[in-house]
């Protein structure tokens, strides 16, 4: 397994320009995820580090060696797609065992038979190494897809989107274990998702793409707690976040039309700029300073959405369980004053303390 | 106005049901969601309210009149597809006034529906253009805007959100959702995704294999599944489901945890399992608190960030695996040992040969 680092990539297509001096690194082991909406630039930056596809410049280095001219084969990475591309007619055995008997590799069939199943073990599929792969639903097929990388033993794992065509039961089902495995046999991956739980939830680290820049890089409770613009306040987190229209008076911030006023905190804020707080610090609170009408209850089971409106302003918040507020109720609510995000009129967080 | 009544209604193919006999009685204003994973039937239930599809068995009664062979025309409902069935060469207002025009109304009384309802949509900026010009939420809006200008009786909308992406999905999702607060117009809609579903719905009917497994409202189906079906495709992740042996007022499960059955539980259970002892705890994620002194145990099989709290993958024994939801603080390296007790008044049993839950109401 294997440090990869990418230096300044850029790459244009005739009609646009698909990457703009990108650059990360990630360590051995670690689960590294690229997230962003369509369009970002996920899939290329995937398929260049694959030698899939040449960067116009820029490099890329594999445990401090340059890989740029390496053919893809030679990069010894193994590609899991969103599409599973098995071989219908094989088995799952066969469909396993097919990366290792090709010609470059000639594993002798022992050893083949000892990666295979240690391989469908972890994956929980030993019990369908007969089966023709046709036969297999969705979340199998995927199963031995990632199968199929892992017996390679690859220096990386490059895997898009592998979990986007299945169900919400499945997809669940399948990110747990495929952490899980990550985790236990310390493999290094690189995974494209445009799902912001996908990555919270799986990433080591997280790198946000948008129009073929790296917007921000880091964990994901740096990502979370502390997005750098509002593009990734936006992107992560559902219900999405408050952003709202805010101004700062004396010493207080306020919230036209709101009612909303809380202390300015120790940041050099602009005079008008843009306040976040996430659906889950605005708190339902008989005692509350805050004011607000319930527009809309959606009961989620776990959490309950409320649509509030504090005067003109609609709130969003996410209290526990089957919340009792019900549609046209007045309530009192505090904010999470430590949690809050603010943003300039660039749409940068605002990380900076006043003097 | 409607009230929607369903007698033992059924459709076969065939010696094949593709709906099973089945009774529902929709309010005057209720919005009532069908839901079930794929070829469940909910889709093919609606398309028979409508009149699209033709019973086989069964009468379907509107505002107390039977509408089970009138043509879709006949019945005063609206439906709104999945995929919009716009009019690609007509503009949105053209496609918005077309049922109006098609029932031969006058162009002023048109005009004047077709305003208001581009105000409730928001679209009124969008009337020149085509829907090929449209992004998918507007289009899904004008196909709205189509159904509520002819003030049916009722709306039935299959699936309408499903072509979008997450984002637009869960923000239509309330705007349909405010439409009906402020019309109270009768809806059933149809579904696979149970967080619309509970969302949106005064009540759900949740559907599998052809046959009703529970209608209830989203507080009922969640806190108190009829079966392990509506357990398991209610809630994400569904509800923990582990199997165990009653016995000396306590379930016994593999790997020796021990469970301490809450008193309200002893005698339904007792009666319920008719001398077998497997049964199967239920308990929803928010329902187990790790403590030091839970009389459950297992291994963090994984930590799950999800933004404003955390997931706990616990393996409590040989691959049996329960989610645990936790505080954002609450994160473990893999295999950790972990100990965790569950909120006896939200602790759910079911009965492994019929899936059925055990209630504790009944054995009163």
């Amino acid at each position: 397994m294997s440090q990869v680092e990418l230096k300044n990539i850029t790459k244009r297509f005739p009609t646009v320009t698909a990457l703009q001096d990108v650059s990360f690194s990630f360590e051995h082991g670690e689960f590294f995820v690229l997230l962003g909406p369509t369009g970002a630039g996920k899939t290329t930056t995937l398929r260049i580090v694959a030698g899939l596809e040449k960067q116009d410049s820029g490099t890329i280095s594999m445990d401090g060696q340059n890989i740029d001219t390496r053919t893809p084969a030679e990069r010894d990475v193994a590609f899991v797609f969103q599409q599973y591309s098995l071989y219908p007619t094989m088995t799952v055995y066969d469909n396993l065992a097919f990366p290792l008997r090709s010609p470059l590799r000639k594993t002798p069939e022992p050893e083949i038979k000892i990666r295979v199943e240690s391989a469908t073990e972890k994956l929980r599929i030993s019990h369908l190494l007969k089966r023709k792969t046709a036969q297999l639903s969705g979340g199998e097929m995927q199963r031995v897809a990632i199968g199929r990388a892992i017996v390679r033993e690859p220096r990386l794992f490059l895997m898009d989107e592998p979990l986007s065509n299945l169900d919400a039961k499945l997809r669940e089902a399948l990110r747990v274990e495929l952490k899980h495995l990550q985790k236990t046999q310390g493999s290094t991956t690189l995974f494209v998702t445009h799902d912001q739980i996908e990555a919270l939830t799986m990433a080591d680290r997280i790198a946000v793409l948008n129009e073929g820049e790296v917007v921000q890089q880091g964990t994901p409770d740096d990502i979370y707690d502390r997005p750098a613009t509002t593009f990734v306040a936006q992107l992560v987190g559902t219900p999405k976040i408050n952003l709202l229209a805010a101004s700062r008076q004396e010493g207080t911030v306020h919230v036209k039309g709101s009612g909303l006023c809380v202390p300015a905190p120790r940041l050099a804020l602009p005079e008008t700029f843009l306040m976040g707080i996430r659906p889950e610090d605005i708190r339902p609170d008989p005692n509350g300073t805050f004011g607000a009408v319930v527009s809309l209850t959606e009961p989620l089971g776990v959490e309950t959405i409320l649509h509030l409106k504090a005067g003109e302003l609609p709130l969003l918040s996410l209290v526990p369980g089957m919340a009792s507020q019900r549609v046209g109720d007045q309530i009192r609510f505090t904010i999470v004053q430590e949690k809050l995000h603010f943003f300039g009129p660039d749409n940068r967080r605002i990380a900076e303390e006043r003097t | 106005m409607a009230t929607i009544q369903l007698s033992k209604v059924e459709k076969k193919f065939g010696d094949l049901h593709a709906v099973k006999p089945l009774d529902l009685t929709i309010n005057d204003g209720e919005f009532v969601v069908l839901l079930g994973p794929s070829g469940c039937g909910k889709t093919t239930t609606l398309r028979m309210i409508s009149g699209l599809e033709a019973v086989t068995g069964g009468r379907i009664l509107l505002n107390g009149k039977e509408v089970t062979w009138k043509h879709p025309s006949e019945r005063d409902m609206a439906f709104v597809f999945q995929f919009y069935a716009l009019y690609s060469h007509l503009s949105v207002r053209q496609n918005i006034a077309f049922p109006l025009q098609a029932q031969g109304m006058k162009r002023e009384a048109i005009d004047k529906r077709v305003n208001e309802v581009v105000d409730i949509l928001r679209i009124r900026h969008l009337l020149r253009l085509r829907p090929g010009k449209l992004a998918g939420g507007d289009q899904q809006r004008v196909a709205l805007a189509r159904a509520l200008v002819r003030r049916p009786a009722a709306f039935l909308m299959d699936e309408p959100l499903g072509a979008l992406d997450a984002e637009l999905r869960e923000s239509m999702r309330a705007e349909i959702k405010n439409l009906h607060i402020a019309q109270h117009a009768t809806t059933v809609y149809v579904t696979h995704d149970q967080i619309e579903a509970m969302a949106m719905g005064d009540r759900i009917v949740v559907m599998s294999k052809a046959e009703v497994q529970q209608v209830g409202t989203p507080v009922d189906v969640y806190y108190n599944p009829s079966n392990l079906f509506v357990a398991r495709f209610i809630g994400s992740p569904g509800m923990n489901l582990v199997k165990g042996k009653f016995s000396g007022g306590a379930v016994r499960m593999a790997g020796n945890d021990r469970y301490e059955v809450p008193p309200a539980w002893q005698k339904p259970l007792a009666d319920s399992l008719d001398g077998r002892d497997e049964v199967i705890l239920g308990f929803r994620p928010e329902a187990a608190r790790v403590t030091p002194d839970g009389s459950m145990a297992g291994e963090v099989y994984a930590t799950d960030m999800h933004g404003g709290h955390t997931v706990l993958h616990v393996n409590i024994c040989e691959g049996e695996i329960v989610h645990i939801r936790s505080d954002r603080q609450n994160t473990y390296p893999m295999g950790t040992p972990i100990r965790f007790a569950i909120d006896p008044e939200m602790v759910r049993f079911f009965n492994p040969r019929t899936e059925a839950a055990v209630r504790r109401e009944a054995a009163r």
